[in-house]
Formats: C-alpha cells, structure tokens, sequence
C-alpha cells in the first residue's frame, strides 16, 4: 500500500472500527475482539507509515476543500508521527485494560463506551496527520465532543456536573480564543499550512504575535495552561480508562501536541525567539506546573492527584517548547511521549486499586502493595519517571528540557524544574512509601483481574524500556527540532 | 420550447397547482401533487442556477411585454440561490408533511393545508425571482396570507391569536412596504427593479428615497423578524403545525433577507446605504442587539420550538450582521448563512415535528430520556444544534467563519468577540437539551414511545444530512453564495 | 414648501397614523383590523394621488383629449385593494375563529385566558 492510502487508512480504520462495534452490540465477546482488532490494525497502520516518515518523507493527502484556499487535509511530519504512534500503540494496551475494567466493574453501555472511544482515536488520528490549522480545528472540536458522552459516561448528576465543565471550558476556550486566532491568522497570512519556519512572515506587529501567541495558548485548553485547566480534573469522574487513554495520551496530548505544532510550524522558532512580546509564556507555564503540582500535594483523591500532576507535567512541555531553544523543542517533543507511557501507567494501576479494593483515596493505601505488588510496582516505575529518576524514560525528556533551559540560560526555569521534582517527589513517593511499608488494613483482595494487570506491566515496561532504547522517538524529535 | 419559460413556470406552476387542489378536496391527492410540484421546483430552480451560471442573469417578459413596461422577471446569481434554497427546503418538507399533517389536522382540512402550502411556495418563489417592485409585493401577500392560514391551522388554540398577530404586523410591514416603493415610484417613475436601480442613480432629490429607504427597511425587517421587530415570530413559530413551523423557519425569513439585500445593494446601493445613512451602524447594533438577547431569551425557553424560534431571531440577527458589514467577507457569511441556517433550522424543527407528534408535545420537560425512546431523532437535533453553535465540519461553521473574518477586516474586534461569544450562548441552550435528552429517565410510561415513522424521519435527516455535508464540502453554498455577493456588490459599482 | 399644493399627501400622512393608532391602541380584535383597513387606504391614497391629474382623462387616445392621468397606479391599487380585502377576510374569519376558542374578542381578556391556563397546567 502507498504512503497516502495508509494515511487516509489510519484515519478510517478507527470509523470502520466503530461501526463493526456497534453493529456486534449483542455479542460482547466479539464486540471486544473487534476493539482489539481496530486497535491492532491502526497500530500496523501506522507503524509501516513510521519507516518512510524515519525516512524523510512527509505523505500528504486532500480530503476535501473546505473553504477557498484551505482544504480539509492531512501530512504526516515527524511530531505528528510521534504522537500517532504514541496514541496508536497505547491504544491497544487501553484496549485490554479496557475490557478487563468494564466487565469487572459491571458498567453498562459498554458498546457506546467502545464506539465513541474508536472515534475519538479516529479525531487524534486527524489532530496527528493534519496538514492545515483548519484541518487541527475541525478534529480537536470533534474530540472535544465524542469525548463527552466517555466522560459523563455514569450518566449522574455528578458526571453531568463533570461534564458541563469538561465542555464548558474546552469549547469556550477553542471558540472565544482559538478560533478567532485561526482566523486571524488567516487574515494576516493568507496560509493555514503548517509550513516549517512559519508562515506569519511579516505581516502582524510584534504585539500583534505576542497577542495571538496568547489566543492559541489559552485557546488551546486541552494544553490545560493555567488558569484554564479546571476540565481536566473535572473529567475524571469518567471511567478509568477513559481518564487513562484520554485524559493521560489522546486528548491532553492533542493539546500540548497543537502548541507544539503552532509554535513550530505557525510562528516559527526562529521568527519569535528573543522577541519581547512572547518571554511571558515560560512565566504562565513554570506557574503551572508548580502551583498544579502543590494542588496536587494537598489532593487526597488519588485520580484527583493524578489529575494535577498530569497539569503540571502539560505545562513541561509548554514550557520547554516556550523556551524557543532547538534542545528545548526537542525535550517538549520527547515529553509528550515521555508522559503518555508514564501516567498511563499511573491511571492504570489507580484503576486496577479501585476495581480490586474499591479504594480511591489516597490515604487508604496503607500496605496495598503487599495485596497488589505488580499494580504498586509499575505504579512505582510511572512515578519515578515523572520526577525524572533514571532508568525510566521520563528522566530522558526532563534531561533534553533542561539543557535547553541551561543554552538558553533561563535560571528561573532550571529553578522551577528542580523545585517541581522535588514537588513530583513528595507527592509521589508518600504513596509508594505507604503502599509497601504500611501494614495492610481492611478486607484482603488481590490483584485487579489479570488483563488490567497484564496491561499496566506492559506499560511499566515500556517506561522503563524507553529508556533504554529511545532511538525512535528521539529521531523523529530531532528531525523536528532540525538537527 | 419550454426551457425559454422555466422563470414563468417556476411560479406558475405551485401558483395553479392551488385551486387543483381545492377542486379536488383529496387529502391524498393534494399531497401528491404538492411534493410533486415542489419538486418540479426544485428541478426548475437548478436548471436556472446553472443556466446562470452559463449564460449569466436571464430575463424573462411575462406576457413579452419589454421591461420596464411589463413585469419582468430576472433571475441573477443572488435569487437562483435563493430559489435554490425555497424549493429545496419545499421538496424537503412536502413529504415529510403527510405524515405530520395526518396526525395535527382532523381529516376535512387536509387538502386546504396543502393547497395553502402550494400558494405559500408559489409566492416564495414569487418574491425571489420577480424583477418588479409591485409584483414583489403581490407576492408577498400571496405567502403571507396563506402563512397566516397555516399557523391558524395549529392544533393549539393559541395558534389563532399568533396567526392574527402575525397578520396585522405582517400587514404593517407589507404596508410600509408599498409605501416605499410608492417613493420610489413617485421618484422615478418606474417599478422594475433593475430599471429603479439605475434611474435612482439620476435622482438629485434624495429625501423621499430616504423616506422610501426607512420605509422599506421598517416594512421588510418586520417580516424577516430584524431585532426589535420579531415578536411575531415565537408564537408564530411554535403554534403553527409541525412542518409548517420547518418550512417558514428555513425559507420565510430568508426570501425576506433577500429583498432587503436586492433593496439595500442593487436598487439603493452602498454609498447610499452605508454613505449617506449610518445603516450599517444601525444594522450591526440591532444584530448584536438581535443575537445576544434572542439567545439569552432562549436558554430560558421551557418549550423546544419557542426555545429555536427564539435561536433563529438569533441566527438572523447573523445574517444581518453580515450585511452591516457590507464587506465582501461579511455579505458572503450573510449569504451563505441564509442557506446554512435554512437547512440547520429546517432539520431542528422537522425532527421536532416527530417529537410533537410521538410525545404529544415540544415542552423541554416532556422530552427528559428522549435519547432513550427516539435515538435517532435526539441524536439529529443534536447534530443540527452544532450547526447551530457553529462546531467546525458542520454547515454553521462556514458562516461564522466569513463573519469573523468580515469584522476582523473592519478592524471590528469587539465584535469578533460578541460573535464567538454568542456561539456560547448557543452552546447553552443546545445543551439544555441535550442533557435532558440524554440525561433524564424518560417518563413512565414513556417507554413505549418509538421513533418518528419514517417518512418523517427521513426527510428530516437528509437536511441533518446537509448540515454536515455543507459544513466539509463548501463548494456549492460557497459558490453561490460568492457569486451572489458579485451581484451585490458589484451592482453598486 | 407649498402646503395647500400637496394637501393630498398631508391627508394620506393623517390617514396613515390614524389608522396605525387604531391598531396599536385598541385592544378589541376587530377595532384592530378596522385600523388596519384604515391604514391601508392610506396607501391607496398616495399612489391614486400621485397619478392623478387634475383635468386629464383616462388615455385614450383621441384628439379631443391633450392631457391623460397615468393609469398605472390606478391599477397598481386594484390590486392593492384585492390584497387588502382579501386580508381583512382572513382577518375576520381568524377573529371568528378566535372568538368560537375563547369566547372573546379582547386582547387582554384572551391573554388573561392563557395564562390562567399556563398557572394551571
């Protein structure tokens, strides 16, 4: 198969995806093997695109001309390739955790479950390969919206509550800030094309970029930048595997990916470094990540905690790409991977605790990794990789982060990384601590059923295996970076 | 050869189809040949758009009496769309009606409601292509009068009383109307529309065409429900039957846009218009003014068909705003929203004559757990309501993207701003039904409810269709909707 | 300004506003469409006005006559006038109609009729 009908496959894979599952709605088992099937395909798909993508091509394809000028269209370059990757291959892993949480826990309208989570891969996909801004725009709100019944999946009065701020926030920013920005950009460009080096030329002010850097900031909630981040731990009343996929890799990652790709290919690096109406940005982001991660500390809630934390890792990598450095594009690049494989692991085994114990506090995890040693284990591995403690991949992003703060010589950066370790740290270790060296209390369980468990030890592998051999991602990083 | 005569045909044949029926007196009969005719319409409407298209505006002498002296009918790229979208809009409804109608009107009154929905067509379609002042008017009351039949229709008795308010205001307005061409008329002599553009241009006595410019303006923005003139409308709207309310709401409204734009671009012009009067000043605040409250309003609606009526003085208060803007961006969001927000509001309320017709109401109330019992249906107004709020890939989108982009050219930021701000607004109150329909146990006993019957169903999403369909491929509303503003604007020149 | 030359327009202008007034002011359904009839003939009255003038005659073309009266608005308001009636016969039946539902013809009473009917439903 050609380059582009591989493309346009891993776009419609998901959707075909999701009709079969919707039609197999009274037959669960063979519901879950096509889930797992649409899952495996899309990874296939995407992995034979990853060798000519390493390669240097860049397949391009026209859906459909939207308006004059700007076609609904889809290019693979390199960042987008990571995080299809990412999202593809965590997916399946998902896939089985998935069918372990749902039938363990008896949740009903699983077939909905299944359909709107292959569509929302299908909206990511498009986010990933999409050629023009517009193009970005249309699946981002599409996300926005087939993610919704996922998370008011309980269908109470506390998911809809969830649900109105989930939606609230995500559409008011994309539609007050992001759309006016798109069209701005319009206006002043004439383009829409993610062009490398940036398409502004010289057509706004100083001020002028400095202002629209802020509408795509802020309009780009999914990137959850202070003070517009409240969605995110709103939308953990939804099921765990929707807060792990969506809230940790698809949807959360769309967010940082479109800053990434609009700072990148929209303003070009080198077209706003050093400008005065943009050094703002490393200021929001460092408040981020450390006031989200001392929300975070005082979290007893442990997904409520994993909420903040994954705010404050966003902002890593808003941060690091807000530094304008090639070293520091880089290090925001390898986060986005970095961060998906660790808090997945993280949401999996709060998951697997919940199901297994029906605990969800964190102080009532007094010796559970004596009862869940494998789940506390890949916890533990997710962890360290967050706070950047090696052999976990997290430590390999965070170190490519810091030295672009250290080339660019921003100190109050390096100060805010080494301040939110330290955060990372306390509000990490405390759990692993009590969940190995507190004696147990309550009833005794076990391990969560063997697919969550399965699921979460392959993620945990993956962590720490990154870390070893990070050739992929770290070359499709540097061939966005430009080295 | 008959393809000479398809602008007469265009009219006459709705307009003879009527009193067919009325000899008849068949429910049946009358509806057949009601989807019939407004398909021919339809057929006869993109034959002209593509003649247009190919060979440029057409005239046609009714009776070969030469323009200026006779009537003459002309059929440039701004009204074929505009027929476009009528008889569309007609073919849509006329079979989704017979099922509605079956369930709304006793028996005895069935071919009247058709017979009524003919001549409402005819004079539709009348409006849009006819090329003289006065023959616009006679079509005007033509619809008008047959619309205030069709709401007095409704089962509501309520209906009366918004039927009668309707017909004095729309009376008014009609009224007002005649007047202004009266000016004009007294000014220049002459009623054809293309001759009146030109002759003005001559006229150095600019008070009275002021006067006729106020008095039009009044005359039609009552009929197309311009903020502060739409309280006709909601009552209207809601009380009217089912596919009546779908078919004034995506097509009554627009043909009255239409005669404000021929009135505003090709007869008076922009430097009169928008140089000597601040109407473009006066035409964006009452937009503004149109779009925030009407949509305010509607959040608090407790009846889903008051609560989109309400919506669409909103998404007027959009289209006129895109005039106000009198820019190339903005008239082509006018314009392409005329159509946009025709299919969107046409697909709401056809599905909303199913939910009238299986639940025995539109309260917001009545419709808690509709996900459950009529999925398809709630999962179209849903899709709509998008249109609706403007979510990119469906229709809206592409209108609130011109008017963007037609404030940002004026440097109008604020009301960049206002315009997403109010997309919000639309979010609320598309929202409040959707968490009543997805989140709420449907009533007991309402389990049994099923899904509209499927000639309503239908029709109903192909328009839900459209909406989507026209918000990833633009081309044909974009295309018209670009070469309509050529003839506006360029008209001016 | 000449006031007395353009008298008719000062009567079609009162003619106008008395009948709008009537309209507006009066709550009794077919007071209402009276006004509305009254409004109308305003409008009858402009174009008739405009048309006529003193001393021509309709034209036909004959060497006794030098001066003709343009016919075109004479007959522009016979249709005038056939809209307008044809909306006061609506007018009317829906009055009847209203009055057969509610047993009244006022506006007040018959909104003062729903909204008993809202507070009890």
């Amino acid at each position: 198969m050609s380059a582009d009908t591989l493309l346009l496959a891993a776009l419609f894979i998901p959707v075909l995806g999701a009709l079969a599952i919707a039609a197999c709605d009274r037959w669960p088992d063979l519901r879950e093997t096509v889930t797992l099937l649409t899952a495996a395909a899309l990874l296939l798909c995407v992995l034979s695109l990853l060798g000519p993508v390493l390669a240097g091509a860049q397949p391009q394809l026209t859906l459909v001309q939207m308006l004059p000028g700007i076609a609904l269209s889809l290019r693979i370059e390199p960042l987008g390739m990571l995080f299809a990757l990412v999202a593809s291959s965590l997916w399946v892993v998902n896939s089985i955790y998935s069918i372990g949480y749902m039938r363990a826990n008896r949740e009903a309208h699983q077939t909905r479950f299944y359909v709107c989570f292959a569509l929302a891969l299908a909206c990511t996909m498009g986010i990933a390969f999409s050629a023009n801004l517009l193009t970005l725009y249309l699946f981002y709100e599409a996300l926005t919206l087939i993610t919704y019944p996922l998370v008011t999946h309980h269908g109470d009065d506390e998911a809809r509550r969830g649900g109105r701020l989930y939606l609230g926030y995500l559409l008011t920013t994309s539609i007050v800030f992001l759309l006016p920005a798109i069209v701005l950009t319009w206006a002043a460009a004439g383009t829409l094309e993610f062009t490398a080096g940036g398409i502004l030329g010289s057509g706004l002010s100083n001020a002028g970029i400095g202002g629209l850097l802020a509408l795509y900031m802020f309009g780009i909630g999914k990137a959850a930048l202070m003070p517009f981040h409240r969605w995110l731990p709103a939308a953990m009343v939804a099921p765990t595997p929707v807060s792990a996929l969506l809230h940790a890799v698809a949807v959360v990652k769309a967010g940082v990916f479109s800053v990434v790709k609009v700072i990148v290919y929209v303003f070009g690096v080198e077209r706003i470094s050093g400008l005065a109406s943009v050094d703002w940005l490393p200021f929001v982001a460092g408040f981020t990540i450390i006031a989200a991660s001392i929300v975070a500390l005082r979290s007893d809630n442990l997904k409520r905690r994993l909420a903040y934390s994954t705010v404050s890792q966003l902002s890593y990598v808003v941060l690091s790409v807000s530094l304008l450095a090639p070293l520091s594009v880089l290090g925001a690049a390898l986060h986005i991977a970095a961060h998906a494989v660790s808090k997945i692991t993280l949401f999996f085994a709060a998951g697997a605790i919940y199901t297994a114990s029906h605990k969800t506090e964190v102080s009532q995890l007094d010796g559970i990794g004596r009862r869940m040693p494998w789940t506390m284990g890949a916890f533990a591995v997710g962890a360290l990789s967050l706070i950047g403690i090696p052999p976990a991949v997290g430590f390999v992003s965070k170190w490519y982060i810091f030295q672009g703060a250290a080339a660019t010589g921003h100190s109050l950066v390096m100060l805010v990384l080494g301040a939110s370790a330290l955060l990372n740290a306390a509000y990490f270790l405390p759990i692993v601590y009590v969940a190995f060296f507190r004696p147990p209390a309550g009833a005794d369980h076990g391990e969560a059923p063997l697919p969550m468990v399965f699921a979460l030890c392959l993620t945990a592998t993956l962590t720490v295996g990154l870390f070893f051999y990070p050739q992929i991602p770290l070359a499709l990083a540097r061939q966005l970076a430009g080295f | 050869m008959i393809a000479d005569h398809l602008p007469a045909l265009q009219v006459v044949v709705p307009l003879l189809a009527a009193p067919l029926m009325l000899l008849v007196r068949r429910g049946g009969f009358a509806w057949l040949l009601a989807t019939l005719v407004s398909w021919t319409a339809l057929a006869i409407a993109l034959a002209l758009a593509f003649k247009v298209r190919e060979a440029g505006t057409i005239s046609y002498a009714i009776g070969n009496w030469p323009p200026p002296w006779g009537i003459e009918y002309r059929v440039d790229a701004l009204n074929s769309f505009v027929l476009v979208l009528v008889s569309l809009v007609a073919s849509v409804v006329a079979p989704y009606a017979r099922a509605s109608v079956a369930a709304e009107l006793p028996r005895e009154q069935h071919y009247l409601y058709f017979t009524m929905f003919s001549l409402c067509l005819a004079g539709l379609l009348g409006i849009s292509i006819t090329g003289d002042a006065f023959n616009l008017f006679v079509f005007l009351e033509i619809s008008s009068l047959s619309t205030y039949v069709l709401i007095a229709l409704g089962r509501n008795r309520r209906g009366l009383l918004a039927a009668y308010q309707y017909l004095v205001l729309g009376t008014i307005g009609a009224t007002f109307y005649i007047i202004g061409v009266g000016l004009l008329y007294l000014m220049t002599g002459t009623l054809n529309l293309a001759d009146l553009a030109q002759r003005l241009r001559e006229v150095h006595e600019i008070r009275p065409v002021l006067a006729a410019l106020a008095f039009i303006t009044a005359g039609v923005g009552l009929k197309l429900a311009l903020f502060p003139l739409h309280f006709w409308l909601p009552n209207a709207y809601a009380y009217a039957p089912s596919a009546i309310t779908a078919f004034l709401a995506a097509s009554a409204t627009k043909v009255s846009v239409y005669v404000l734009l021929r009135f505003y671009f090709v007869i008076f012009g922009v430097p009169l218009v928008f140089g000597r009067l601040p109407m473009a000043e006066v035409l964006i605040t009452l937009s503004v003014l149109a779009v925030v409250s009407a949509s305010l309003v509607a959040v608090f609606q407790r009846d889903l068909k008051r609560m989109f009526a309400y919506s669409s003085v909103a998404q007027i208060g959009y289209i006129t705003l895109g005039m106000g803007l009198a820019n190339k961006a903005g008239l082509t969001g006018a314009v392409v929203h005329l159509f946009n927000h025709g299919i969107t509001k046409g697909a709401i309320f056809l599905l909303l004559g199913g939910v009238a017709l299986r639940v025995g109401s539109t309260s917001l109330a009545r419709a808690a757990g509709l996900a459950r019992t009529m999925p398809l249906t709630s999962f179209g107004i849903v899709l709509a309501g998008m249109s609706l709020i403007g979510i990119p890939g469906t229709a809206g989108f592409v209108s609130k993207w011109y008017l963007i982009l037609g404030a940002i050219e004026h440097g109008y930021w604020g009301l960049a701003l206002l315009l997403v701000v109010s997309s919000l607004i639309a979010v609320a109150y598309v929202w409040r039904f959707v968490e009543m329909a997805y989140f709420r146990e449907p009533e007991p006993g309402a389990a049994r409810l099923a899904e509209a019957p499927a000639s309503m169903l239908v029709p109903a999403w192909i328009m839900v269709a459209a909406c989507v369909y026209f918000g990833l491929d633009t081309s044909f509303p974009l295309e018209g909707a670009r070469s309509a503003v050529t003839v506006l604007l360029g008209g001016a020149r | 300004m000449n006031l007395t030359g353009n008298y008719s327009y000062w009567v079609t202008i009162f003619i106008m506003i008395a009948g709008l007034y009537i309209v507006i002011a009066r709550g009794n359904l077919v007071k209402k469409l009276i006004g509305l009839g009254i409004f109308q003939t305003s409008v009858y009255l402009l174009y008739i006005g405009a048309g006529k003038i003193i001393g021509g005659t309709a034209p036909i073309l004959s060497p006794a006559f030098s001066t003709y009266s343009n016919p075109l608005p004479h007959v522009l308001i016979l249709t005038a006038i056939v809209v307008g009636v044809a909306t006061l016969a609506l007018g009317l039946a829906i009055v009847v109609r209203i009055r057969e539902a509610y047993d009244s013809i006022e506006e007040d009473e018959i909104l003062e009729k729903d909204r008993i009917e809202d507070a009890g439903g």
